[in-house]
């Protein structure tokens, strides 16, 4: 079959090109190539798909065409978090990731690829002042992942199988870790008391049976958990590990787990320089000790300095290469793929930008717009915080007493282009505020709700 | 500092060309001779010391005087310091000395160029820590101790001499010539030695399968010690990835000898045919299986270098008698060709025929065809 | 010297560039800054107060970040300079990454998906405002299953061995829905198969059986039949495997699965060489996956991200992972009430950027253009593998004399064995000539082996390049081994020391722990 046209991705269909190196191989035609496959398993017909856009220009209004469909909500008006935030993305991060060297480069070789090793070990680097550990992998696919794989190494360590889990976790990352561990973990859940971790209940469930003790701070409801060193203890006196899952968003305020005994810290990087994306845009990081214990643990790739024959150059290769068939048991062995690599870059620009200080910032700006739309939201009638823990971005506004439910709020206020949370049950709201809105910006939505439950501000 | 030691039989390689099996005795020597053979080792060492003086021309070669070494270390442009000077006629003893001299210098690598006599002799001296590679010069080649070329041995000591520290072990197998002329193949395993391995300039990715041949022996190792029940008696054959086994058991082994480990313990040491009869039947409640991993190049199972599991062994054996045991390069370099059993007695050999269930790892496995070529003559 | 120019060499003269950048954290000057940060207004601090200074005890960091600080520009040229020392698909002849696909990744695709309709969506929002990526994904969604000739598509991986892993815990949930999951406890693979089915098979807790190859180079049918039993849960295989042979005998393969009732899954991450022509559903698999960043053009990514899809018949749709998306008249709905689904495998609905690249490649092509590029994929590989074996040295074991689909493993055995320059020396030695070079991993199936997919996307002249360099570099392997050996030369750093990356008390795995282990630097907490 020769189509009808020359393709611009495909040079060699033109028809010159195909007779040359049809001849060079002593085929007759194409179809020589393929004698291998079976008639019984040829295709007989031409594959049922849309016609072709063969010009750049009908194939963009096409997708533009569906895409136009799309409305996003004004960044300002949307409070929706749960798993993907918006944060501002300075515009050199987006001029660093989409030249065509990082986009288009294969996973990367030493020599050829240098630029991209230096940049990977500047993210693991950036990466490990933020988190306060010296051992930091490339990313993995996303936050879910990171957390599947960091409990599974906090498992093949002790050779142990329970999980006690301490924090509120967001159920699509539930869900996800728990398919992934079935066979090597269980997982307890400890309800939190108050946002965050009940430590007397949890007491009663870590023993010489515990593999590791999870803790996310912030929770899925934004909760940040102050009792890490606590729970640190509690595990390490039965010889568990502390694996904290983390938003490094927050580092430039808050403490890095790791001060308070934190074993294992996991995360998703979606919030250091990457947009929303659908949801579709995502990577995960683990970080650990600079011991060989959970070193050898890790199933990523790790990146290392290495001299060179030159003096003064620094070259980059994997760190403990054979590390993945040192793990304790086999059955908790991962693969290592195409996973996020270009997002682990853009998040080192990102810190780069931001720098100490503006890590600080942003830190302080997202605390201080949180607690100021808690305190708001809050103040309208029927509607309560659901708990008194410090919160980083998100929080639960609770709505029974006002009479109407969340999904009436919800549909209010999309009325006036206001997206003002998820709704986690007919009574809670979870409420995402970040830098991107403005204090004018949490007073409308807080007007707005007031007005849905048919109340005005007290 | 760049150097290391060489060792060159000035006389491997002339029972080839005369069409004899071998090279080993003087008498078998001037009898090629007579018929036209050729010494070759001298010219494949300077093959290989070539590649290594393109790379460092300032290399010192440790090694004996005239064609043991010192003539292919001056040939290749490179500087020899004589240690160990033969009499007029070499002899396997001197390969032995040979080494021995080299190696009390503190050498850290031994290259050698010869074949299996060779390999056996100059492992016979006392090489403590010390590598050994062979430069393949010799009639047979039974031994994994040999580079698959000159050039490649060559190339092996210039990454050896630019740090790279992976190694692995190797067998050392020798025939009784005097039985290969009148045509039966005994070969017997007479050392374990490290040879420098790998060390290449880039790390591949992407990879879930262990990333070095030690690791993959040692997670073959790991696959069998899973398998293993504390009510069997297990007898252990001779080889490198036995012995990781007996390491991960935590009991001393024969590197080179048959033992039997029940329940973690050694219950028979280095045996033999005939006590390993009696064991099995003496024990008759207890399921005997035999741990066999590849022996050599061919892709011998039983018949070669484990004589003592014999077909009388063998039919004392439970279900399923062997447990065979490599790592995934091995079987990858039989290239399609099916592993092979010989125990003298065409219906054990054709009981053991068929397909084998090959240990690779901790919970991984293969299915591999398995023929008697004594069972294929004689069909 | 005037004009004319002298025409140029038959070897391109290249040298990649060379910045000498130093690490972020050595261009750090105090005070600079790279962005400015929203700040929280007055009458916000007025109501919260210092929210810093109120947070409670073991909250609060307390110790200096040590980040680098940068004025923006200075940032900006860090991080280009770092990209130009990176050798990206758009700047070379990419063949050297067999069964990677290394294809064009249309610049088009990348303009459309900049986009505010699809960076600032968010994937919780009403569902009337994402109607645009809903019927993205659909679509994309029934093209592939139309492709492979399955029922039902999930694009929510990220990765192709994420979607590897997803094959194999549909296959675990469907066993396991029928009461079988305890007594299948075998997966059956081949050594030519990509090893991330072993590895998730074994992830998910099954023995794995490795099938080898014949002396042809097909995997050993009676080898397979030996090791098919009831305990048996799946066979996860490639086809053309990575030698670019193509099983004949697929449909039995299946087949014999299905005998003993266990499901067959096709890792078509690379299905660049049988778009068209061949699909999974007709040699009888339940499942398959493709990558989206090899057949379907999106970009590597220095590694990612990339997209993988999971295409099943209906007796595994159940167990996809969720939510899916539907189609109601013109408007497309998530549907989340799947009780057997195996439930997320990444967050939300899949690498949206990708799926959309993805999306607009299969449109520009067309049915016609997909075939198109199968048969040029194909069409380019045999005629590269035609200069590949006319250099002396090079080979490609199994299958002599038989013609490849789109990839083929050649071997520089004999080459090695001449000269004693390895596989890798001679790949390392071509990044000279600036072109990706090649990377093997343990087992080596053939020896000395290097993998050579040229896709569609490169011309004959591109072609002609490659080949003519590792016929140079062959060459040179003989007459002047040396510069092979010491290679690289033209590269942005020269021989990297690997002395230091396995020994715990050596390895630097960030600037921090560099400045602690080797100047005694304490770290910031």
């Amino acid at each position: 079959m020769t189509p009808s046209f020359v393709h611009p991705y495909i040079p060699n269909s033109s028809p010159d090109a195909k007779s040359a190196m049809l001849a060079a191989t002593g085929a007759e035609s194409v179809d020589d190539f393929f004698v291998d496959v079976p008639d019984a398993l040829r295709l007989r017909k031409v594959l049922e798909l849309p016609s072709a856009l063969v010009t750049e220009q009908e194939l963009a209004e096409h997708v533009e065409g569906i895409l136009s469909r799309n409305r996003p909500v004004r960044a300002g008006s949307s409070f929706l978090g749960a798993g993907t935030y918006r944060h501002y993305v300075p515009a050199v991060v987006d001029e660093i990731i989409n030249r065509s060297e990082f986009l288009t480069a294969y996973a990367g070789e030493p020599y050829e690829d240098h630029g991209r090793f230096q940049a990977l070990f500047e993210f693991q680097s950036l990466m490990a002042e933020l988190l306060a550990m010296d051992v930091v992998t490339v990313p993995t696919y996303d936050g879910y992942q990171a957390a599947a794989t960091a409990l599974s190494m906090a498992g093949r360590a002790t050779g142990r199988r329970r999980v006690v889990v301490v924090s509120d976790i967001l159920p699509d990352k539930l869900s996800r870790v728990t398919d992934f561990v079935r066979l090597n973990l269980d997982l307890v859940m400890v309800p939190t008391a108050n946002g965050t971790a009940d430590c007397d209940a949890a007491a009663a469930l870590i023993d010489e049976h515990t593999a590791a003790v999870w803790i996310e701070t912030p929770s899925c409801t934004g909760a940040l958990e102050t009792q890490v060193a606590q729970l640190a203890g509690q595990t390490h006196a039965f010889g568990g590990l502390l694996v904290v899952g983390v938003d490094p968003v927050g580092l430039g305020v808050l403490a890095p787990p790791a001060q308070f005994g934190a074993d294992i810290v996991c995360g998703d990087i979606q919030s250091l320089g990457l947009r929303a994306w659908f949801g579709g845009a995502h990577g995960g990081f683990i970080a650990v000790h600079d011991d060989p214990r959970l070193v050898m643990e890790l199933p990523n790739r790790l990146f290392g300095l290495a001299t060179t024959d030159v003096e003064g150059e620094y070259g980059f290769g994997d760190v403990a290469y054979e590390r993945t068939s040192f793990a304790v048991r086999e059955e908790g062995k991962e693969w290592v793929g195409t996973a996020a690599a270009l997002w682990g870059i853009a998040a080192a620009v990102h810190l780069t930008l931001m720098g100490p200080q503006g890590m600080a910032e942003l830190g302080e700006t997202l605390l201080s717009r949180t607690a100021y739309a808690m305190r708001v939201l809050s103040a309208i009638d029927g509607c309560a915080i659901s708990d008194s823990a410090v919160h980083l971005r998100e929080f639960v506004l609770d709505v029974k007493d006002s009479g109407v439910t969340t999904a009436h709020i919800i549909d209010q206020l999309r009325r006036s282009g206001i997206e003002p949370g998820v709704a986690i049950s007919d009574t809670q709201l979870l409420v995402c505020v970040t830098e991107l809105n403005s204090q004018r910006d949490i007073d409308h939505l807080a007007s707005e709700i007031a007005a849905a439950v048919g109340k005005d501000k007290a | 500092m760049t150097t290391f030691g060489l060792v060159v039989n000035p006389v491997a390689g002339v029972g080839g060309a005369a069409g004899l099996k071998g090279s080993d005795g003087r008498g078998v020597q001037s009898f090629a001779r007579r018929r036209g053979g050729h010494e070759r080792a001298s010219e494949r060492a300077q093959i290989a010391l070539s590649v290594i003086a393109s790379t460092y021309p300032g290399a010192t070669v440790l090694t004996a005087a005239g064609v043991m070494g010192e003539e292919a270390v001056r040939g290749a442009g490179l500087e020899p310091v004589v240690v160990y000077r033969p009499g007029r006629e070499t002899s396997g003893e001197d390969s032995t000395a040979a080494a021995n001299a080299i190696v009390a210098q503190g050498v850290g690598l031994l290259l050698f160029a010869g074949g299996d006599g060779t390999a056996r002799d100059v492992s016979a001296a006392m090489l403590d820590e010390s590598l050994v590679l062979g430069i393949p010069a010799g009639v047979k080649m039974y031994s994994s101790c040999f580079a698959v070329s000159p050039a490649a041995a060559g190339a092996a000591v210039v990454q050896w001499l630019k740090g790279s520290t992976s190694t692995l072990e190797a067998e050392v197998l020798d025939v009784d010539e005097t039985q290969v002329r009148s045509g039966r193949v005994d070969p017997r395993l007479y050392a374990l030695v490290s040879i420098p391995h790998g060390g290449g300039r880039t790390q591949a990715r992407k990879s879930a399968a262990p990333d070095t041949e030690r690791m993959a022996v040692r997670n073959a190792a790991v696959g069998v010690v899973e398998r293993m029940d504390p009510q069997g008696n297990y007898l252990l054959g001779p080889g490198g990835t036995m012995a990781k086994v007996a390491e991960l058991l935590g009991v001393a082994c024969t590197p080179l000898g048959v033992d039997v480990v029940r329940d973690g313990r050694v219950v028979l040491e280095d045996a033999s045919e005939r006590e390993l009869i009696e064991l099995l039947q003496s024990d008759r409640e207890t399921s005997g299986h035999a741990i066999v991993s590849v022996i050599g190049g061919q892709g011998f199972l039983l018949g070669r270098g484990n004589q003592q599991l014999s077909a009388e062994v063998v039919k004392l054996l439970g279900s399923p008698p062997l447990i065979a045991v490599a790592t995934e390069q091995k079987l990858i370099e039989l290239r399609g060709r099916p592993l092979l059993v010989d125990t003298g007695d065409l219906n054990v050999d054709a009981r053991l025929s068929g397909f084998v269930e090959v240990v690779t790892g901790p919970r991984a496995s293969s299915f591999y065809p398995v023929k008697a070529p004594e069972l294929e003559g004689k069909l | 010297m005037t004009l004319p120019v002298a025409p140029k060499p038959a070897l391109r003269r290249f040298h990649q560039a060379r910045w000498d950048e130093p690490i972020v954290f050595e261009l750090s000057a105090g005070g600079e800054r790279g962005v400015l940060v929203s700040r929280s207004e007055p009458g916000i601090l007025e109501v919260v107060g210092d929210v810093v200074a109120a947070l409670p005890e073991g909250l609060r960091r307390t110790a200096r970040l040590a980040l680098p600080e940068l004025g923006q520009m200075r940032a900006l040229k860090h991080f280009l300079r770092l990209s130009q020392e990176t050798l990206g698909a758009d700047l070379n002849v990419d063949v050297g990454q067999g069964t990677c696909t290394m294809k064009y990744s249309p610049k088009i695709n990348d303009a459309l998906i900049r986009t505010n309709a699809l960076t600032a969506l968010h994937p919780l929002q009403a569902e009337d405002g994402v109607q645009g990526a809903l019927e993205i994904i659909w679509r994309t969604e029934r093209m592939l299953a139309e492709i492979s000739g399955m029922d039902r598509v999930s694009l929510q991986c990220s990765g192709g061995s994420a979607a590897i892993w997803t094959n194999i815990a549909m296959i675990r949930a469907y066993h396991a829905a029928a009461g079988e999951d305890v007594v299948r406890d075998e997966v059956i693979t081949t050594i030519f198969s990509h090893p991330s089915n072993a590895a998730a098979a074994k992830a998910a807790g099954y023995r794995v059986i490795t099938i080898y190859p014949d002396a042809d180079g097909y995997p050993d049918i009676d080898a397979y039949r030996a090791a098919l039993s009831p305990r048996t849960a799946a066979l996860m295989i490639t086809n053309p495997e990575d030698t670019g042979i193509y099983n004949g005998r697929i449909a039995e393969f299946v087949q014999l699965a299905h005998d003993v009732g266990a499901l067959a899954a096709y890792d078509q991450a690379n299905a660049n060489g049988i778009l068209g022509i061949t699909r999974a559903r007709d040699a009888g698999f339940d499942v398959c996956h493709f990558n989206l960043h090899k057949t379907f053009s999106t970009p590597h990514a220095c590694g990612g991200p990339g997209g993988g899809a999971n295409a099943v018949s209906e007796r595994l749709a159940p167990f996809l992972p969720g939510p899916v998306v539907e189609r109601e008249g013109d408007r497309y709905y998530l549907d989340a009430d799947r009780p057997q689904s195996i439930g997320k495998v990444a967050p939300f609905y899949g690498p949206i950027p990708n799926i959309v690249r993805a999306y607009a490649w299969i449109m520009a092509l067309g049915a016609e253009g997909l075939r198109e590029a199968a048969e040029i994929a194909v069409l380019n590989n045999n005629y590269l593998m035609k200069l590949i074996l006319d250099i002396p040295g090079a080979s490609a074991p199994y299958a002599q004399g038989r013609r490849r689909i789109e990839q083929v493993r050649y071997s520089w055995q004999e080459l090695y064995e001449e000269t004693g320059l390895s596989s890798e020396e001679i790949g390392v030695r071509a990044s000279d000539f600036g072109l990706h070079y090649w990377t093997s991993h343990h087992p080596f199936v053939v020896p000395q082996p290097f993998t050579l997919e040229p896709t569609e996307s490169y011309s004959k002249a591109e072609l002609d390049e490659y080949a003519g360099v590792l016929a140079a570099i062959a060459q040179e392997a003989r007459e002047n081994p040396e510069v092979v050996r010491s290679a690289p030369h033209n590269q942005t750093v020269h021989r990297i020391h690997h002395d230091d990356f396995d020994d715990p008390k050596r390895w630097a795995t960030s600037w921090r722990a560099y400045r602690r282990k080797y100047f005694s630097e304490a770290a910031g907490g």
